[in-house]
């Protein structure tokens, strides 16, 4: 089959690789129909994140329709033929984590847990395509991929929505969402959004849908002006990070007090324009730091007392210069983790199926997977507007 | 008293010999020669030994540490270095002790343990396991092929409650002194059952032997703690999560070159 494969930082390219076989008895294989380029993919492309290795299948967005089963898989559950979409982190379903529907923590989906333990303490769940840290499971980038557990893993979806409407089921929805939702946000509190790329996005809406009023969104007008104009769209009110100073618009529009909920939708590469973020840019490129933390450090800056900093962008290691003391002394909670994809599922459904969302909205392309590694490129440098892009693994490369 | 027996590859598998005349070690052939032989025989299972980080690697040290002090300490220069050396060592050997909460009832967990034939498929150090009697079983342990090694013992049960815990220790004569307990502790509301194992494992060797135990002591350690999270992980699961035999790129063409320049943006 193809896949996308990662090769070198900066270096991806389409190959042949052998097709997935079913390697346990609760496993599927899934024919991928549409499997998106997230975020943090780039940080995975670009060497911040550690642990891939040259030939891993990359993609962790990935849906389709079931092609086999394991014979131990539930009878009942599942069935050739069946469309599904694919969480990304990989859920047992029976451990301790999974009860309690922190599946994106769950103890037993990650064959590899010794580096994860190595350099977190414990590991987090196995993720599809997303480095040997979390297990180096083959991604979804490809024709066909291979699902452990398959019964607790593989979520059937309604025929009568459209791939780009469920796709972002997978993981850039629920991120949003429950970057917003595990803050127990009021009608009252205003929230703050830091990066307006995809899950930045989904966190606007979802703030709307938990009944939030006042949603502000920060970005760079001068080159993404696009993700600016859909936020505007949504409903929020925009500060650019180019053209005024952040924490002087947001306490200005709080009336002096900062937002109630701040949110860090930018992550580990996060560009910015102070001497922090230079100073951050320097350091990791010389190997003493993995992060660019400029994001969070602004957002515990720009959070009120006793507000919530919930960070739902990607960091992989360890970061300088990190306020605790604004932390500690405003008694700010944080709420931040890989998402918990699968307790979501659900109620985001309901919210796509009672139409008060259609997250088809944050596609801007949709591309046969051979052009997966310019795709890749437009979204690194945000080029043609590009927001989010769709592979399409079935489709020939001269169809566009 | 040699319980402890390295075996080459293809000798007969029998009990070990239990009753050594003791006198046989201190005849008055058994001089530089051989005392040459143990210390580069020693040396060469210590290295080995040490070399693996594992349970059987402690073993096999412990067995070229009792080779290798049985060679040094003959020599007066040898006595003082291996006094200095390991002074400060205590003779307690190695101790594992690590729990592991599992999702399921105490009383599955202990039937899995209790059938102590069954244990090498849980504990990977062990290679077999046999029931002489009611209470008593042998032990074999593994050590690197290159040394030819397996470690024999014989133990018995010291405690047998249902669903709350299981405990062997070597018997007296045996050279590997080892003792084991399995403890099955209900958790806390419905977390299912924290599973207590304590391994102790005081290797031939004196002295030099509890050296070479603390050394290896780390990779034992871990070698123990995966072990019981693939038990864990079949418990609860009921198969080992695995990526062996997933699809992979091969990075042909301009990946290969790519990865050898580096950045190319």
């Amino acid at each position: 089959m193809k896949a996308l494969v990662w090769c070198a930082p900066y270096k991806v390219q389409v190959e042949q690789v052998p097709d997935p076989e079913l390697l346990n008895r609760r496993d599927a294989i899934v024919r991928v129909t549409s499997a998106c380029i997230c975020g943090s993919d780039l940080h995975l492309v670009d060497g911040f994140i550690p642990g891939v290795e040259p030939g891993d299948i990359l993609g962790h967005e990935a849906m389709g329709i079931v092609e086999e089963l394991g014979p131990d898989v539930p009878a009942g559950k599942l069935a050739v033929g069946d469309r599904v979409i694919v969480p990304f982190p990989i859920a047992c379903g029976r451990c301790f984590f999974c009860k309690r529907g922190l599946t994106a923590a769950c103890d037993n989906s990650n064959p590899n847990p010794e580096l994860a333990e190595k350099l977190f303490g414990f590991t987090t769940a196995g993720m599809f395509g997303y480095s040997h840290l979390t297990g180096g499971f083959a991604g979804g980038q490809a024709e066909y991929l291979r699902v452990p557990f398959a019964d607790v893993n593989l979520y059937k979806v309604p025929a009568d929505l459209h791939d780009h409407q469920l796709v972002m089921l997978t993981d850039v929805f629920p991120t949003g969402y429950m970057a917003i939702e595990q803050c127990d946000p009021q009608p009252d509190d205003t929230v703050a959004i830091w990066g307006c790329g995809p899950v930045g996005q989904f966190a606007i809406r979802s703030a709307f849908l938990l009944g939030v009023r006042n949603v502000i969104a920060i970005d760079d007008e001068g080159s993404v002006p696009e993700r600016l104009a859909m936020a505007r769209e949504a409903g929020a009110t925009t500060i650019d990070i180019r053209g005024e100073s952040v924490y002087q618009r947001l306490l200005e529009l709080t009336g002096g007090i900062g937002p109630d909920l701040c949110v860090d939708a930018v992550g580990m590469e996060s560009h910015g324009y102070s001497l922090d973020a230079l100073y951050d840019k320097v350091k990791s490129m010389a190997m003493l730091e993995t992060e660019r933390p400029h994001v969070v450090r602004e957002v515990i800056r720009c959070c009120r007392k006793g507000g919530t900093v919930s960070i739902p962008g990607v960091y992989g290691g360890f970061s300088d210069k990190f306020p605790l003391g604004a932390l500690m002394n405003k008694g700010l909670t944080v709420k931040t983790g890989q998402t918990h994809v699968h307790r979501y599922l659900p109620e985001l459904l309901e919210h796509v199926r009672a139409g008060r969302i259609d997250p088809s909205f944050v596609v801007t392309h949709r591309v046969p997977l051979d052009e997966a590694p310019e795709a890749y490129e437009a979204f690194r440098k945000k080029r043609d507007g590009c927001i989010k892009v769709v592979l399409d693994p079935q489709a020939g490369p001269e169809a566009a | 008293m040699s319980t402890v027996t390295a075996r080459g590859r293809g000798q007969p598998d029998h009990p070990p010999a239990r009753h050594v005349d003791p006198e046989a070690r201190r005849a008055p052939d058994d001089g530089a020669g051989e005392r040459m032989v143990s210390l580069a025989a020693g040396s060469l299972l210590v290295a080995f030994g040490l070399r693996r980080r594992s349970v059987p690697g402690l073993l096999l040290a412990g067995v070229g540490g009792s080779m290798l002090a049985r060679g040094a300490l003959q020599s007066p220069t040898a006595q003082a270095i291996g006094r200095a050396l390991i002074g400060a060592q205590g003779e307690e050997g190695l101790r594992i002790a690590h729990g592991v909460l599992i999702d399921a009832p105490a009383d599955e967990l202990y039937r899995a343990w209790r059938d102590l034939e069954r244990l090498p498929s849980i504990l990977t150090h062990l290679e077999r396991v046999r029931r002489i009697d009611e209470r008593r079983s042998h032990w074999v342990a593994r050590a690197p092929r290159v040394a030819g090694g397996r470690v024999e013992w014989d133990a018995e049960i010291v405690r047998d409650e249902p669903g709350v815990a299981i405990a062997w220790r070597s018997l007296p004569e045996s050279e590997v002194q080892t003792a084991g307990e399995i403890r099955f502790q209900q958790a806390l509301g419905h977390r299912g059952t924290v599973v207590h194992v304590a391994l102790e494992y005081r290797p031939p060797g004196g002295r030099l032997g509890a050296l070479v135990a603390t050394l290896t002591g780390v990779g034992a350690r871990r070698q123990v703690r995966e072990d019981l999270r693939a038990f864990k992980r079949r418990i609860e699961t009921g198969e080992p999560i695995t990526i062996e035999g997933q699809p992979a790129g091969r990075c042909g063409g301009l990946g290969r070159f790519a990865q050898t320049s580096g950045r190319t943006s």
